[in-house]
Order: structure tokens, then C-alpha cells, then sequence
């Protein structure tokens, strides 16, 4: 029951991108066509979940015994940063037909500013370790759920004339404050 | 390109936040008030100008296939440097900017100065470029946060412009982050065409 709370939490109540306002930077980058939001979202998942299971192990550890808890941004930004790199050329060596859908979205994934919060995230909340997982699963299947849902609305976007002014990013802003608008009828579930 | 020159640039014809979309994050997450918007403005500034400073004096070191994870390094090192100063002097702000002071590291603008600028030119111009392009991103945040905290709550810096029931709570939510930005980014394209 606390694991499909989490779940719900994550990926309804607390959306990370319309109600946390974190990975928008993909978010409106690559949602012009459903397929390319998808392949994102495979990406983002795998990275996710393994960046959230290295980094709370290194930071049970190795920062808390040592009393280094300062470090904690250094150390995480630079883990998923390595972890990215390795996951890229082992995916390229093991599974090359993985790596021609999710290649391209790989290096992208550093900078994703959701992987490190949730990396962070699941430390302020105290989680142990499935739970942790249950999380960094559910914000990124949050994620992939408002990223592809929004790809769908921008694709039929394409066939609507907008005014000039509005053209580009603020119709695409404008889409997502909507898109979060439906989003808070969730609010007060769990 | 004199010092003023890329000062300016930063500040309006660059502009982080309405020409170049980048630190959205930020920029939608913590405008909630003109407070935090700048709170949150400055604090990325120091971070622009100190990496900057410090990746322009030893870019030329560093060799070039490990450049990003050293830009990184350097960056994460000064985010930790504002995190712990203001958890001690602002703890007030420190609560409500939450989770992105740790990761103004992730912030593009940043990490896309030191590449794009600070590796390639001398100190003083870099230091320029990081104060030009920190005040712009402060002074858009401060301006969107403003309008939030205007619409949503009838104040601008917790001062009362109108009575607080007349308010659209809509615009400090979620929402009101993105449709705000969504037609403050069309206003000011429209001005830059005009111009």
C-alpha cells in the first residue's frame, strides 16, 4: 500500500515536470512528436532508477559515516555524470539496437535537472532503498506520462494556426500551463 | 568586444531567459514572489561570475577531453559554496528556493557560459560576461516573479498594491508559472520586433 501511495504521489499529485517544474528543459525540447517523447522517457527511466540506486548507496556509505554531507552536490552531479558516459558505451557494445533509440537522448540526460532532484530528493525525504527505487521509477514514469502527453497536443498543434506573436515557445508554455492546470485536479488524492 | 559591450549583451540582447530559453527550471519553479526571484537570480549570478573567473584563468590547463567534468567540478564546488552561506545568513530564503540551490549546478545557462565564453576569453571579459548575463537572468526572474506575486497575491516585494482578495491564486500555482511565462515571452518578443 505505502509503495502504490508513492506511485500515485509521483506520478499524479506531484508530477515533476507540471507541479515540480523540474526536467523542463527536455520537456519542451524534445516533445514534437510522440515517438522521440518516448524514446526520452525509456532513457530517462533507466537513468534514473540507476543514478537514484548509486547515489543513495554512496551517500549511506560514504557521506553520512564520514560526515562529508557538504559534498553531496559534487559528488552526485559528478556520479551521473560518469554513470551516463558508462551507460552510453555499454549500451552501444551489449545492445546496439537499445542504443539507436535511446543514443541520441543519452548525453542530454546529464543536465537533466530531474535526475539529479530526485537523486537529492529521495535523501531530504529519508526513503530507504526500495522505496527510493518505487520513487525514482514513478517520477520518471510521471515524467514520460506528461512529456508524451504533451507531444501528442503539440503534434496537432502543428495544424493550427496560431497567432504570430504567440508562435514557438509561448504557445508551448501556454500548452503546459493547461496541461498542469488538469494536472491539479489530482491534488489532495493522497 | 569591450567589457560594456558583453555586460549589455548579457543583459538584454542575449538575455538568458527570453532570447536563449535556457534555466527554465529555476525560472518557473521558484518565481512564486519577486522576492525569491531574485533571491534565486543572484545567487546563479555569483555562481556565473565565480566559475567563470575560475575557468577562464585555468581552461588553458585543463586538457580538452576532460573540460566538461572539470567545468563541473568547479561549478558544483560554488553552488555548495551558496547553498552553505545562505542555509547560515538566509535560512528564510534558503527554506523556500528548497531544491534548486543545489541544482543551479544543472543549470544550462552556467555550464553553457564557461563553454561557450569563459573557456575561450581572458579573465576580465569572462568576469563581464558572468555579471551581464547573472543580472539578466536575475532581472527577468525578478520580473516574472514579480507579476506572479502582482496577480497572484495583490503584492510586489510583501508590499500590498491591492486588496489580497482580488487576487487569482492560480498565477502563484503551477500553472500561473507557465502561462505567465508563456505571454511575458510573447510580449517581449513582439518589443524586440518593434525595435
Amino acid at each position: 500500500m505505502e509503495y502504490i501511495l508513492i506511485f500515485i504521489a509521483a506520478v499524479f499529485v506531484n508530477n515533476i515536470v507540471l507541479a515540480q517544474f523540474l526536467g523542463i528543459c527536455p520537456f519542451l525540447g524534445v516533445s514534437k512528436k510522440v515517438s522521440t517523447a518516448l524514446g526520452m522517457t525509456g532513457a530517462v527511466t533507466f537513468v534514473m532508477i540507476l543514478a537514484t540506486l548509486v547515489t543513495f548507496i554512496v551517500q549511506k556509505s560514504i557521506l553520512d559515516p564520514f560526515g562529508i554531507g557538504f559534498m553531496q552536490t559534487i559528488t552526485f552531479i559528478l556520479i551521473i555524470a560518469a554513470l551516463v558516459q558508462m551507460v552510453e558505451i555499454i549500451l552501444k557494445k551489449v545492445s546496439p539496437a537499445l542504443y539507436q533509440a535511446l543514443g541520441v537522448f543519452l548525453p542530454l540526460i546529464t543536465t537533466n535537472c530531474a535526475v539529479l532532484g530526485v537523486a537529492i530528493m529521495v535523501i531530504q525525504k529519508d526513503f530507504n532503498l526500495l522505496q527510493s527505487l518505487v520513487f525514482a521509477g514513478s517520477t520518471a514514469i510521471g515524467f514520460g506520462l506528461a512529456l508524451t502527453i504533451f507531444a501528442g497536443i503539440r503534434e496537432h498543434l502543428e495544424l493550427v494556426t496560431v497567432p504570430k506573436g504567440m508562435q514557438g515557445s509561448p504557445i508551448a508554455l501556454v500548452t503546459a500551463g493547461l496541461l498542469a492546470m488538469a494536472f491539479m485536479g489530482f491534488s489532495g488524492i493522497v | 568586444m569591450n567589457n560594456f559591450k558583453v555586460l549589455a549583451n548579457g543583459i538584454f540582447r542575449e538575455n538568458p531567459t527570453f532570447a536563449l530559453l535556457l534555466g527554465m527550471c529555476p525560472t518557473l519553479g521558484v518565481t512564486t514572489s519577486a522576492i525569491n526571484g531574485m533571491g534565486m537570480g543572484l545567487a546563479t549570478a555569483f555562481v556565473l561570475i565565480m566559475s567563470n573567473l575560475v575557468i577562464s584563468l585555468v581552461s588553458n590547463i585543463i586538457p580538452d577531453k576532460i573540460r566538461i567534468p572539470s567545468f563541473i567540478v568547479i561549478i558544483a564546488a560554488f553552488v555548495t559554496v551558496v547553498d552553505m552561506s545562505m542555509a547560515a545568513y538566509l535560512p528564510a530564503l534558503h527554506a523556500s528556493l528548497g531544491l534548486f540551490i543545489p541544482l543551479i549546478v544543472v543549470n544550462c545557462i552556467v555550464l553553457g557560459r564557461a563553454e561557450a565564453f569563459a573557456s575561450k576569453n581572458k579573465v576580465l571579459p569572462s568576469i563581464f560576461d558572468g555579471l551581464g548575463m547573472g543580472l539578466g537572468f536575475t532581472l527577468s526572474l525578478t520580473l516574472l516573479g514579480s507579476i506572479r506575486e502582482i496577480l497572484g497575491g495583490g503584492k510586489i516585494f510583501n508590499l500590498p498594491v491591492f486588496n489580497e482578495n482580488y487576487g487569482m491564486l492560480i498565477f502563484v500555482l503551477a500553472p500561473g508559472a507557465f502561462l505567465a511565462l508563456g505571454y511575458l515571452i510573447a510580449i517581449v518578443n513582439r518589443i524586440r520586433k518593434a525595435n
